[in-house]
């Protein structure tokens, strides 16, 4: 949630304020299943953000322990009463680090996310706006980024911060910024083509008509009416960021398993479990990842489905040319056409991830 | 295609020389730097570069440093195994997520839709490790009625090993072999990946279709179609597929890496001896050699698809031309 | 006109509603009217007005939000609650229709002469090579020239004039009885809208169709129709034969619509004596160009596309010159290379004296606040972040005017001045309608009091009527403040009422310039001659009588 709400506020910064709360126009907006689908989504989120946040009072034992006053757990311990999942193969707490990975997850997405914004967001703005050589050389770089399966690339990286040797120093900001090489390109792409698209519209043609300078151009007109696409990448993005760090951490290149708890990590380790038959161990973490991924997920479709005005639809069925005719003759819907030329706003929606 | 190539040895360079990452730590630095001058490695950047330039021309990739596998070999082996996946898990994703996608598309925001596009979002949601670990736990451990890991049963992979002439593709080999139990064995240990793998993609399949359908519906020449009195279920096959295609397969090609990054991790969960696989070895043990040149190829293999999307794209939609 | 034959189509109280979040909307009221056979009956009406929407409730083509009520008869067979199969042999078989965007109606993967073919198969057993031979019948027609080879086009290869000569083959394809033309003609060049229309007439005449014309020009109704229906918010307010709404409108809306539409021969180009240049020869002019040539890098490997090609003119100070041209002429090119969006590659652009071209930055931007841009789309022209008050004082925080106090005192007369409410200041642009977002786009061009315009379509995207008054109030600044003007526009009839001289474009060069009565009047080049018979007045006696001219001349 938290991230979410950061990013929300870094794209509304800008000069306008909304009228209105945003999250109740938003909700306002969408209507049956489709508001179900938002709404569950925010509920698997606060959930999320209340775990990771009370992991310490809630988990039993510590993440990493393997005893607790001076009795050894035992490993590979079915679910019981002392145990309600049952134990690793390491002998840890599975519920424990279930809890505490939920913290690890959330910091690696804010972070990652947070460094994506700061770096790609206004990279993309300058890019996109001056255009030139240095555009042309840094789209060329995130094309080429984009061919490399991202997994591949965020495993490089971590390596490459690691020194290539293996040190203590694999925590979780080596995590996030593993992740981060793979969203900046993503961002900068978006918020450069939209830049591209937006500086051509009358309206910022208007300002450099009046000798407007391009910085009050950029900021003033140009990244209000890119960044309101930002919440719907960024929420995407974060639900592509668990899925990396927990791939990372399945193939043993993400966080050491003594500095944090990680989901994948102990996936990596059930994995061998599962052939005999020890469910408890792989089926409790994977299930966090698909609830934390699923939640994030919903939250950003539908929220891409009521901002892209192409999606839009009342009360459901196709619409029509007629429906411009329809809205001057009864005057509803005023926000219909905010995101104007932002209809191609929204392309990485399925990109890789 | 240059560019890509020049990015992946750059980027290995910056992490540090080859033999150092690899046997840092286990030999005296005079050893090192004596290994380091008989692999070259000591050299101006530049010249290693071109060197390394020209030997891609030839087709020579290099050798792995930890286990002297040539890299065009393994590329040989290693990548017919990936390619075996990547064919069954496509397969997979086309008859799940083609129909599905239609489907949710016409039942927009109705029951269907909301189901498929949760089942969407689930498979998305899932990792591909973890629904591997699922499928292993459900078919192999307790109703045991499917393989676990590997490409086929030890004997048979065993008795295929000398097939000539040998594909490295299980099936063709098996086939070429003569035996049908082979073949089934061979497919049999199949079908998890392949689902796996399949499924992740069919999400974003599912996803892609049901938006891109949603959008052509609505638009004019659809309309005008209908005001000629076509029968619906040619206005949605003949114009509203056929041009909701288009931007499908355009993004497909992007998935290319997708399935590629799956299957590293895919091939992990089963043990599937592919490109993935045996680059997550090396990885591990920080051969750069074999990284380098596993990597080159892959980046090579996505530019050649890309290039393979640019004509379905022209086959597809007049508009583009070459 | 007609002998009481039984109505080919005829509408009873027939009634659309929208469901939507809010309040239902009520598009369509009890509308009644009916077409004989081989009757051209328009429906007109500015947007909102439901003339849309009744004719697409006829082939049940609204989405599931509406609820058509009341009844609507072709030939006996009703047709309100026809659906599936019974519906599907209406449509492109007795009824159907044409629609507003040629480039959006066909299938863009599918070559033409199959999209005929379909129309045909659809509700003919034809086996396909008799199908396609008859597409190319139908393509020759409505008058594809090469049609046998063009029937293997796609539609991106084709022109938007004979995209819609594609759509009307298709229309005509199962010789239905009645065709509905949605706006037909809004999105093609004047020249290629006379010769469309002459075909629809054609077709009348020939295979005896009824034609439902639906649009917003009243010179294209004066054109072709034999009866007129008024459409107002849904509902009919008059209807009669096309001479008597022309001649005497009964209903007060009539009456107002056609005062609004321009009338080409009654604006300036009607008043004999021009007014003498004042001071002229003697000032340096606002606006001189020379010579200029503008290009644009052209697709991989083909040449570069000259734009504008040596064109010159000269507007003196507080003079209007109007810059016309169809599509593609350049004319908007020249006046986005006078603000310096886009490069020139030859010539000068002199503003007041000073070479924007060679002059120093800093000089440029102390020009800039001599002169202003207003827009085409009214939507788009305006930050939708940032309220009306912040767009209007734009220039001045950028040029470092005044402060808060002194601007927002400027932004408030100046909403005065374009006649909108001053509290308007805090809403944003979303919330105002078109005529009111280009008025604060008016607004914004003069906040620097300019001594220079540059106005590109202003009102192209406008409903007549809101077309009229933002005009009136274009003339009105213009004679109050006294800037010049480069007024760019297509319609003819709108450059008639507002400029002092014309300037024609044609494929990037100028072919003619001269005062607006000079040129309307007795047009020298060729070019110029046929732009002006090609634009329809709204009198159908007068058009009838341009029409038979335009016939000799050709």
């Amino acid at each position: 949630m938290s991230a979410i709400v950061t990013i929300e506020t870094e794209g509304l910064a800008g000069p306008p304020p909304r009228r209105g709360f945003p999250g109740v126009t938003l909700l306002r907006s969408t209507h049956g299943l489709q508001r179900g689908m938002l709404l569950g989504g925010l509920a698997v989120i606060t959930l999320f953000v209340a775990v990771a946040v009370l992991a310490p009072l809630l988990a039993p034992y510590g993440f990493n322990a393997d005893r607790a006053g001076g009795v050894i757990f035992g490993t590979q311990q079915a679910p019981g009463a002392a145990h309600l999942f049952g134990t690793t193969v390491g002998g840890q707490d599975v519920l424990s680090r279930v809890l505490f990975g939920a913290r690890t997850a959330l910091t690696v997405i804010v972070l990652a996310v947070a460094i994506s914004l700061v770096v790609g967001v206004p990279l993309g703005l300058v890019s996109g706006y001056f255009g030139g050589v240095l555009d042309r050389i840094l789209v060329l770089i995130t094309d080429a980024l984009y061919a490399f399966p991202s997994l591949l690339l965020a495993i490089v990286v971590s390596i490459m911060i690691s020194g290539g040797r293996s040190t203590p120093f694999g925590g979780i900001l080596a995590a996030a910024i593993s992740i981060t090489v793979v969203y900046v390109p993503q961002y900068f792409r978006v918020v450069r083509n939209l830049t591209v698209s937006v500086k051509n519209e009358p309206f910022v043609e208007s300002a450099r008509i009046t000798g407007a300078r391009p910085g009050r151009i950029m900021f003033r007109h140009v990244l209000p009416n890119v960044s309101q696409t930002l919440p719907v990448l960024a929420t995407l993005n974060a639900s592509e960021a668990i899925l990396t760090l927990a791939g990372l951490g399945f193939l043993g290149f993400g966080i050491e398993p003594s500095a944090a708890a990680e989901w994948g990590y102990d996936l990596n380790k059930a994995l061998a479990d599962a052939t005999n038959g020890i469910w408890w161990t792989g089926v409790y973490p994977g299930v966090a990842i698909v609830l934390v991924v699923a939640g994030v997920t919903l939250v950003g479709e539908s929220l891409n489905d009521v901002l892209n005005p192409m999606l839009r639809t009342r009360g459901g069925g196709t619409s029509t040319a007629d429906e411009d005719e329809i809205a001057i003759a009864g005057d509803l819907d005023p926000a219909a056409g905010e995101l104007g030329s932002g209809s191609d706003a929204t392309p990485t929606t399925e990109d890789d991830r | 295609m240059l560019i890509l190539v020049t990015v992946v040895f750059f980027f290995m360079r910056v992490i540090g020389d080859p033999i150092t990452a690899s046997q840092g730590g286990r030999l005296s630095a005079v050893q090192l730097a004596q290994r380091r001058a008989a692999a070259g490695f000591d050299r101006p950047i530049f010249t290693q570069y071109s060197e390394y330039l020209a030997g891609l021309l030839h087709g020579d990739f290099g050798t792995a440093l930890t286990d002297h596998r040539a890299i065009r070999e393994v590329l040989v082996t290693n990548g017919a195994a990936t390619l075996e996946l990547s064919v069954w898990a496509l397969l997979v994703a086309f008859l799940v997520g083609v129909p599905l996608g239609r489907l949710a598309a016409r039942y927009r925001d109705r029951l269907p839709d909301v189901s498929i596009r949760t089942f969407a979002v689930l498979v998305y949601a899932a990792p591909v490790f973890f629904v591997g670990l699922l499928l292993k736990l459900l078919f192999s451990a307790t109703l045991g009625w499917l393989p676990a890991s590997g490409r086929a049963s030890a004997g048979v992979e065993v008795a295929l090993t000398n097939v000539n002439p040998k594909t490295n593709i299980m099936v063709v080999d098996a086939i070429l072999y003569g035996d049908t139990s082979y073949v089934l064995d061979v497919l049999r240990h199949a079908i998890l990946p392949a689902l796996a793998l399949g499924l992740l993609t069919a999400g974003v399949f599912i996803r892609l279709i049901r938006i891109n359908l949603i959008e052509t519906m609505r638009t004019d020449y659809v309309t005008a179609a209908r005001a000629r009195g076509v029968p619906e279920r040619l206005v949605v096959r003949k114009h509203a597929f056929r041009n909701a295609l288009v931007p499908v397969v355009t993004v497909m090609g992007m998935q290319i890496a997708l399935l590629l990054g799956g299957a590293i991790l895919t091939e992990t969960t089963f043990e599937w001896q592919g490109l993935g696989y045996v680059l997550s070895r090396y990885l591990l043990a920080r051969d750069f050699v074999a990284v380098q040149g596993l990597v080159t190829a892959i980046a090579v293999v996505v530019a050649l698809a890309s290039f393979l999307i640019d004509v379905i794209n022209a086959l597809v939609d007049p508009r583009v031309r070459f | 006109m007609t002998v009481p034959t039984p109505p080919m189509l005829s509408l009873d109280r027939l009634s659309v509603t929208f469901q939507t979040d809010g309040d239902p909307v009520r598009a369509v009221r009890e509308v009644s009217f009916e077409v004989a056979p081989g009757e051209i009956v328009a429906i007109v009406g500015e947007s909102g007005s439901g003339k849309s929407v009744s004719s697409r409730a006829l082939l049940g083509l609204l989405p599931g939000t509406a609820t058509v009520q009341g009844s609507a008869r072709l030939d006996g067979t009703e047709l309100t609650g026809l659906r599936g199969e019974p519906m599907r042999r209406i449509r492109g078989n007795r009824i159907a229709m044409i629609f507003q965007e040629p480039a959006t109606s066909l299938d863009p993967v599918r070559t033409v002469g199959w999209q005929v073919v379909e129309a045909l198969r659809s509700h003919r057993s034809l086996s396909r090579r008799a199908a396609r031979a008859r597409a190319v019948e139908l393509l020759d027609l409505v008058g594809i020239p090469d049609s046998a080879r063009r029937a293997h086009s796609y539609p991106h290869q084709l022109s938007g004039g004979q995209k819609q000569r594609v759509m009307i083959a298709i229309a005509i394809a199962c010789e239905p009885e009645v065709i509905i033309a949605d706006e037909p003609t809004t999105a093609l060049d004047v020249t290629v809208q006379a010769a469309i229309l002459e075909l629809l007439r054609d077709l009348r005449d020939r295979l005896g169709t009824a034609i439902v014309l639906i649009t917003h020009n009243m010179g294209v109704v004066a054109d072709l129709a034999d009866r007129v229906v008024v459409m107002y918010r849904g509902q009919v307010v008059e209807q009669g034969t096309a001479a008597q709404i022309f001649a005497a409108p009964a209903h007060p809306y009539t009456q107002r619509l056609l005062a609004a539409v321009p009338h080409l021969g009654q604006g300036r180009s009607h008043v004999d004596a021009q007014a003498p240049v004042p001071g002229s020869g003697t000032s340096t002019p606002a606006l001189a160009v020379r010579d200029l040539v503008v290009e644009f890098p052209g697709r991989l490997g083909s040449p570069r596309v000259r734009a504008v090609d040596g064109v010159s003119l000269t507007i003196e100070p507080g003079r209007v010159l109007g810059l016309v041209g169809e599509s593609g002429s350049g004319k908007t090119t020249v006046g986005r290379a006078v603000v310096g969006l886009v490069p020139a590659a030859a010539g000068t652009i002199e503003v007041f004296g000073t070479d924007l071209r060679t002059t120093s930055p800093a000089t440029l931007r102390a020009l800039r606040r001599r002169f202003g841009f207003v827009f085409q789309d009214p939507a788009a022209s305006l930050n939708p972040r940032a309220s009306v008050g912040a767009c209007i004082s734009e220039p001045l925080s950028v040029h470092a005017v005044g402060d808060d106090a002194s601007r927002h005192r400027r932004v408030a007369e100046l909403l005065e001045a374009v006649e909108l409410p001053a509290a308007y200041a805090t809403r944003y642009p979303h919330e105002l309608s078109g005529g009111q977002r280009q008025r604060v786009s008016l607004a914004r061009a003069l906040v620097l009091a300019p001594d220079l315009l540059i106005a590109d379509e202003p009102t192209s995207a406008l409903d007549v009527s809101v077309q009229a008054t933002v005009l009136a109030l274009f003339q009105r600044l213009q004679a109050e403040m006294g800037f010049a003007c480069l007024f760019i526009s297509h319609d003819l009839a709108v450059i008639d009422l507002v400029a002092d001289e014309v300037a024609v474009m044609s494929e990037g060069k100028l072919v003619e310039i001269g005062s607006t009565a000079e040129v309307l009047r007795a047009p020298a080049h060729p070019y110029t001659r046929a732009l002006v018979a090609a634009v329809p007045v709204p009198d159908p006696a007068e058009q009838r009588e341009r029409r038979r001219a335009a016939g000799n001349l050709a």
